[in-house]
């Protein structure tokens, strides 16, 4: 249930954006997030539910490499 | 970007084993459906050492929802209003049946993906009132809180089954016959809540808790973290998925959700009542309310089917693979108990990749 796809924010128009999944596209609502165009974001159920910080996932996984 | 990097997982392995060496059994609990799905699918148990056991807890929504609040949505059903529910639940039994076996009786019964798409079949069908069975935990709910605020149609009713999550952690804990070492948080609902939300736990019980998000990197770091923690004989809360998880969640949802929900007690199949875990509508949205509009009268029926072993799966005690009903009388095309019905049941997974 808890499942979501991580996306990119193509364009906005009111509460709606159009979300780019690797190539397939579909509209979510955007009413959960503070979002621009550019934007990655989680959607769940058709809402995007939080942006994805690009930043903190490439630390990440520097972190993995560090700690092994 | 790859967090499944079959290199990084394979060294994540030799150091969980490495650091787990010579310590006692420790039994880490994930409590998502979608951590159940990752672990089961991408073989990672089979990448720990024996003393690091991994087990499911009560994660997956439509396995925990009574059988009493599915006989409300068929008795509504039944009654000629537009049904609307999300995937497996319209195949879980209950004492007036399932919502398909409904749907074959006549019943307008349908599946759909969004609050949303329900919404909109309410719009499109002005005459009839449409009801959605909103089950789920705080990452489905917040959906539900969005969608009320923002004018759905009048015809429109919810059928509200939703939960607080971390009462049910907490129940878990505060049970003597289980011994739980740590928990990976589930990685959506903590999007909202926040990684901050889970410390009481740690605080009260002294277990070790990483947030996680669902990849496998994901899930091998996070227990990785938990056994490093054990090790050292700390208990904190730790956040893996910072990618997603902010320490204080999501405001503008936290918003949405104080509006719309205010605190209860619910009824969790295999756990029983959990107090603080219900959420029912303030004062301002009763009136979506279908329990108040349409007054379902249902009888409780059996929770559990005879010989199903669900009530100790959801809570950790019992693994799939022992049930004496688990893949004999029991599999994912002819289910008897909730587990083996939704695609995020313990039951499911375990036969379907285990």
């Amino acid at each position: 249930m808890c499942l979501a796809y991580p996306g990119k924010v193509v364009s906005i128009s009111g509460k709606e954006g159009l979300i780019d999944y690797g190539g397939i596209r579909k509209k979510a609502r955007l009413d959960l997030v503070k979002v621009k165009k550019g934007d990655y974001v989680i959607v769940h159920t058709g809402f995007a539910i939080e942006k994805v910080d690009r930043k903190n996932a490439l630390l990440t996984l520097k972190m993995i490499r560090e700690t092994l | 970007m790859n967090f499944r990097d079959p290199a990084l997982i394979k060294r994540l392995s030799k150091s969980i084993a490495s650091e787990a060496k010579g310590l006692p059994e420790m039994k880490l609990m994930e409590v998502c459906g979608s951590h159940t799905q990752a672990v089961a699918r991408f073989g990672l148990r089979k990448l720990l050492p024996e003393n690091v056991k991994l087990v499911s807890g009560p994660g997956c929504p439509v396995c925990v929802t009574p059988s009493s609040e599915i006989a409300e949505a068929v008795w509504i059903a039944k009654k000629g209003a537009i049904v609307t529910t999300y995937g497996d639940l319209a195949r879980v039994p209950s004492s007036l049946g399932s919502l398909f076996e409904a749907k074959a009786g006549g019943a307008d019964v349908r599946v759909v993906y969004s609050i949303a798409d329900a919404g909109e079949i309410a719009r499109k069908n002005p005459g009839e009132k449409t009801v959605h069975v909103a089950i789920g935990f705080e990452t489905t709910a917040q959906t539900t809180a969005a969608f009320l605020n923002s004018s759905p149609p009048k015809n429109f009713l919810v059928l509200n089954c939703h939960k607080w999550f971390l009462p049910a952690m907490d129940a878990l804990l505060a049970s003597r016959d289980l011994k739980i070492d740590g928990y990976i948080c589930p990685g959506h609902v903590s999007t909202l809540v926040g990684s901050n939300a889970y410390r009481f736990l740690s605080e009260k019980y002294g277990v070790p808790q990483v947030v996680a998000g669902f990849e496998p990197l994901d899930v091998m770091l996070a227990v990785l973290m938990l056994v490093r923690q054990l090790n050292k004989g700390e208990a904190k809360v730790e956040n893996e998925y910072i990618r997603v998880v902010k320490p204080e969640g999501n405001a503008k949802a936290l918003g949405l959700m104080g509006e719309t929900f205010g605190v209860g007690n619910a009824e969790w199949r295999g756990l029983g009542v959990i107090n603080g875990s219900g959420m029912p509508f303030t004062r301002r949205f009763g009136h979506f309310d279908a329990r108040y509009a349409l007054k379902p009268k249902v009888s409780r029926g059996a929770d559990m089917p005879n010989g199903c072993a669900c009530a100790n799966v959801l809570k950790g005690k019992t693994e799939p693979k022992d049930c004496r009903l688990f893949g004999r009388a029991c599999t994912p095309e002819k289910p008897i108990g909730p587990c083996m019905v939704s695609v995020e049941g313990a039951c499911h997974n375990a036969l379907r990749f285990e």
